[in-house]
């Protein structure tokens, strides 16, 4: 891992180490929070498959009397009846809060009281395969709806565990990698420049340890040779 | 309080309108493309869309994917389920797993 361009300052080190710091503690967080959206996520896209399953099929023998019933009637008849339908539907939706993701939760309320009531037609021109359809679909409609909400839930999930995913990634492999690195590098540079400030140092003393004894024999010298030292 | 809107061919959609669902029919993808952003924008809680419809607007769908309203959501037509609604869910899984490993057995 490349380390940072930085200065390898005392002041730019206490930084890093701080940053370095809040990483890994972002990373942890993350971690936990990724699990956690996995987890939930997992159970809801099995659930979703499951519903879309039984939609696809409830569905489809839905169509199929409804294929009936436009086989026995005419298009014509078949469009007047349906055109001003009885029945209606009020939406409601509230936001529920998963791992700080909002998804939706519809309720809904339908417009007619009684089950039996939803058909917008007389039954003298229809024929029965039509009630049979409509009747099915009705009884449906919850599993539509529900079908919407874990559907749009489980995109939702999907958004946000990617990012998380990716952040998680970001942090482990490269942002506290690299951090590590470049601390390590500042100390070592610290380190050898102390080092060789020791050395000279050191050196500096020996310098003037010598001329220190090299001045006093120069002194002895005198007192021996001319004998008037005091 | 939302609505309900419910896109798709004449044939397929029309059982919806028994339901008390806003219906629209629509085949031109010109046509699906500019009711799909109209109703989006209009309090449009749910939009049911049929899935040989959906494949040529998946685009502006894609558009609303993040957001929590509308939820736009696949349902077979009248022609069966071609199993693309499955897809988006596994795709969903992809996305957020990086491989599905939930519905990699059947199909």
């Amino acid at each position: 891992m490349e380390r940072m361009k930085v200065n390898p300052t005392r002041m730019m080190l206490t930084t890093l180490k701080k940053r370095l710091a809040t990483a890994t503690r972002g990373h942890k967080l993350m971690k936990d929070k990724r699990d956690e959206l996995m987890k939930t996520f997992l159970e809801v896209a099995k659930e979703n498959g499951k519903l879309r399953q039984e939609v696809e099929a409830g569905l489809e023998n839905v169509y199929r009397a409804f294929t009936i019933a436009s086989a026995i009637m005419s298009s014509e008849v078949m469009e007047e009846s349906l055109m001003f339908p009885k029945q209606g539907v009020n939406l409601d939706m509230e936001k529920k809060n998963i791992m700080s993701v909002e998804v939706p939760i519809f309720s809904f309320e339908t417009e007619a009281e009684e089950s039996a009531d939803i058909f917008p037609y007389g039954f003298a021109r229809t024929s029965g395969e039509l009630d049979t359809a409509i009747s099915g679909l009705s009884d449906m409609f919850p599993q539509l709806l529900e079908l919407a909400a874990k559907e749009k839930e489980t995109a939702l999930l999907a958004a946000e565990l990617e990012k998380t995913r990716r952040r998680v990634n970001a942090l482990e492999y490269v942002v506290i990698p690299r951090l590590e690195v470049t601390i390590k590098y500042i100390t070592m540079k610290l380190d050898e420049d102390e080092r060789g400030n020791q050395t000279r140092l050191m050196k500096v003393k020996d310098m003037m340890l010598e001329e220190a004894i090299r001045q006093r024999r120069k002194k002895d010298d005198e007192c021996f040779s001319g004998g008037t030292c005091n | 309080m939302y609505k309900i809107g419910v896109m798709g061919d004449r044939e397929s959609v029309m059982s919806f309108k028994a339901l008390g669902l806003d219906v629209f029919p629509c085949e031109a993808e010109e046509e699906a493309r500019k009711i799909l952003h109209e109703i989006a924008k209009d309090k449009y809680g749910i939009i049911y869309v049929t899935e040989d419809l959906i494949k040529s607007i998946e685009k502006d769908i894609d558009r609303y994917n993040d957001s929590i309203i509308p939820a736009i959501i696949p349902i077979p037509s009248r022609q069966g389920a071609s199993g693309m609604g499955m897809m988006n869910v596994k795709k969903s899984v992809e996305r957020a797993v990086g491989a599905d490993i939930l519905f990699g057995g059947d199909k």
